[in-house]
């Protein structure tokens, strides 16, 4: 018997992939899609990919019945200023926003400039990052999702942490290229054609959000993030900056990598001595749950480069989210998210 | 039979009727690699050509 999901808040990007995804899953059925300002209209008003594939409309939220689990892709801060209501309507909840990501609602506020609307159920939430909080999820009832950009840095980055590679007193620095669905799916000024294609936009130099799931999931204290916008319009590649505590060389970086990632479904190691993919690259990963890592090392500064790829929409918003799912469930955590992705594209 | 990979210490299965200065492809990071020993089981990087990446 089919698992009864509904999505609340499904006219944007995560949303359309959520229900890209569901829509194929052989164990949920996709109840109900809300959106206010489309209620009535087909669900494939704004997710045209879909045509053929549901009859669904959007409802509003007003409409929601019952449910085994909501998945959750409101603008940040909306759920939790209506979490009590929205767990009154299903056992399990799965929030894709940034609301439920972070422990400790004083970081919350630092970050988000706000003090939190619910902080007595961020103790409730499990940080949906499978790769680090696996166990949790699996029977988890309340899921948060992930940062995209905080997720390809994280996954650069956790190889290293574990085994205690990273020289903790000196900083790391990343870089993620980002592309434009990154935006959501409201068109601004900025995002104007004219004014965005071709870009290679400093968009958040210092100050990023993400800064904060980064320094949470990897326990590193100094870390800093900035935000490139280029043009990709799925994508993020995360390129993270650190210094080693101690000698090692890519033997030791290799066994680091392979400890941290080889028995994980979604993460790949891309580090090749030939081909034109010798690195990870977003390019090749659009619509697939994969997160490609890659190193390289300057053995005489002791630098090291971790760069790790992802979509943005899948690995960094809703194929997590699916994946989360899976774990909540008791099923196979690849269950749905089978897509290797297109090449060429 | 089995050998390390020179370039990233992935273990790389050998070909039971595999012979000297054969090359093979590690599989964790695409290195070519030559085989340079049976007994013990040995390789080595490849000669390669050069490529330029702009630089």
């Amino acid at each position: 018997m089919s698992v009864r999901v509904s999505i609340v808040g499904g006219s944007g990007y995560v949303g359309g992939e959520l229900l890209r995804l569901l829509l194929d899953h052989p164990a949920v059925a996709v109840a109900q899609v809300t959106s206010e300002r489309l209620a009535g209209r087909p669900v494939t008003t704004t997710h045209p990919n879909l045509r053929g594939r549901t009859a669904l409309a959007y409802v509003p939220a007003a409409q929601l019945q019952p449910c085994d689990v909501l998945l959750v892709a409101l603008p940040h801060g909306a759920a939790a200023r209506q979490i009590d209501a929205l767990a009154a309507l299903a056992p399990r909840v799965l929030d894709c926003s940034a609301d439920f990501r972070l422990t400790d609602a004083a970081q919350y506020e630092r970050w988000y400039g706000e003090p939190h609307p619910a902080p007595h159920w961020l103790g409730r939430f499990v940080y949906g990052l499978p790769e680090v909080r696996r166990a949790a999820l699996r029977d988890a009832a309340y899921v948060s999702g992930v940062g995209c950009n905080a997720t390809a840095s994280n996954l650069a980055l956790l190889p290293l942490v574990r085994a205690g590679l990273i020289d903790q007193q000196r900083d790391v620095i990343i870089e993620v290229k980002v592309g434009s669905s990154e935006g959501g799916a409201q068109a601004n000024e900025a995002s104007h054609h004219p004014e965005r294609s071709g870009v290679v936009r400093s968009y958040a130099p210092v100050g990023h959000r993400h800064t904060a799931e980064i320094m949470q999931v990897t326990g590193l204290g100094r870390v800093h993030l900035s935000i490139t916008s280029v043009e990709l319009v799925r994508g993020a590649l995360a390129t993270a900056h650190a210094f080693l505590a101690r000698p090692a060389g890519e033997k030791e970086l290799w066994r680091a990598f392979r400890a941290c990632y080889q028995d994980e479904p979604f993460v790949r190691i891309v580090r090749e001595r030939q081909g034109a993919y010798r690195l990870p690259e977003p390019k090749i990963l659009g619509g697939t749950n994969y997160a490609d890592v890659g190193f390289a090392l300057d053995e005489a500064s002791g630098r090291v480069v971790s760069i790790c790829a992802i979509d943005n929409l899948m690995k960094g918003a809703a194929g997590s989210a699916v994946q989360c799912l899976n774990l909540m469930l008791g099923l196979d955590e690849r269950t749905g998210l089978g897509f290797a992705g297109l090449h060429p594209v | 039979m089995t050998a390390t990979c020179p370039e990233c210490d992935a273990m790389i299965a050998l070909a039971a009727d595999v012979v000297e200065h054969e090359i093979v492809i590690c599989t964790d990071c695409a290195a070519e690699l030559e085989v340079i020993g049976l007994d013990p089981p040995a390789l080595a990087l490849a000669p390669e050509v050069g490529e330029d990446w702009g630089e």
